[in-house]
């Protein structure tokens, strides 16, 4: 988190959309991030494969074709 | 855009396979071109014409196959190929094994690159 | 090609070594890349900084070690090579425990990556082509 700039996008996905659930010990590091104008979107394939639903306020759930809009209109870093 | 494709991570094993798949059919609907796939690392077990599953369950390797059948070039790296068996006599069709450069042009050539993996 | 219309490609390393083998074959692509045209720089980033620890010794364990080609990186001509502070703070480590990445050619120096800010390191990134993730 502490490599995105304002206006920059995270996209939480697979395993990573634990993070995006709302009231946990990560929470406010995405709050965090949020406050600072990074963007933040979860995919929802993987939040319904996991039965997810309470995501933190400010998130924004998206699908396969979100993520492909995402990647063109923004540079890319595959955070492994 | 021109996009490249890495994945990390065997099939099954992790979710990185079907991530890729799933994310690379949608930007074709989107009119996208998919400069190339590269498997690496165990990404490399994901295209082996030996790979049986439960008939009720997704064949990786057959998906990877169908889309190698379009045009799309997909390429296993011969390092990490050899050091996990994985040879020309074991892949599906319309998949080929090559060098690392393959994945250096398609770092260079593709507008962006994503990688599925740990 | 001049400098300026050389594509920037950027590694990040965030693994520690031989745990998994995404250090090592990793290391295998910035080889491989730096005979191409390209401006490479590669990044260590939280546990990825352990990779950079010197004196690894990797005989008893019975597999091979890559300490030894890390310090030819700046005879592939790989000399960007940066060290997040925060990640080697938090470790515990300093710059001397750093390993050797070249020589200095005139003074014969050893040349270790260099610590930056994670601010300086999301600069860099903006700048980059493409980064590839290990």
């Amino acid at each position: 988190m502490r490599f995105t700039q304002p206006g920059d996008v995270i996209l939480l996905m697979e395993d990573g959309v634990y993070g995006a659930v709302s009231g946990t010990a990560k929470a406010p590091l995405v709050e965090a991030a949020l406050a600072r104008k990074v963007r933040v979107c979860v995919l929802g394939a993987d939040l319904k494969a996991r039965a997810l639903n309470d995501t933190i306020k400010g998130t924004e759930i998206t699908d396969y074709a979100g993520f492909v809009d995402l990647v063109a209109e923004n540079k890319i870093h595959s955070w492994l | 855009m021109k996009l490249a494709v890495c994945i990390y991570e065997g099939p099954y094993n992790h979710e990185a396979s079907d991530s890729a798949y799933n994310f690379i059919k949608a930007a074709i609907v989107k009119g996208h071109e998919i400069r190339g796939i590269f498997f690496y690392h165990d990404g490399v077990y994901n295209v082996t014409k030996l790979m049986d599953p439960p008939q009720d369950d997704r064949h990786i390797a057959n998906r990877w196959s169908e889309l190698g059948a379009s045009g799309i070039d997909i390429v296993v790296c011969i390092a990490a190929a050899k050091r996990r068996g994985i040879v020309d006599d074991v892949l599906v069709p319309n998949v080929r094994i090559s060098g690392l450069g393959q994945l250096t042009m398609m770092a260079i050539e593709a507008d962006r690159m994503v990688i599925f993996g740990d | 090609m001049s400098e300026e219309n050389k594509k920037k490609i950027m590694f990040t390393v965030r693994k520690p070594p031989h745990g998994t083998i995404y250090v090592y074959e990793g290391l295998e692509v910035k080889l491989i890349m730096a005979a191409y045209d390209a401006d490479i720089s590669v990044v260590f980033i939280d546990d990825g900084v352990y990779a950079l620890k010197a004196g690894q010794d990797t005989r008893e364990l019975g597999i091979k070690g890559f300490e030894a080609t890390y310090g030819v990186l700046v005879d592939y001509e790989i000399q960007k090579v940066f060290v997040d502070r925060k990640s080697m703070e938090e470790r515990g480590l300093t710059e001397d425990d750093l390993l050797v990445i070249g020589e200095d050619e005139d003074t014969e120096e050893p040349i270790r990556p260099k610590m930056v800010d994670s601010s300086e390191i999301a600069a860099m990134m903006a700048q980059q082509h493409n980064i590839l993730s290990f």
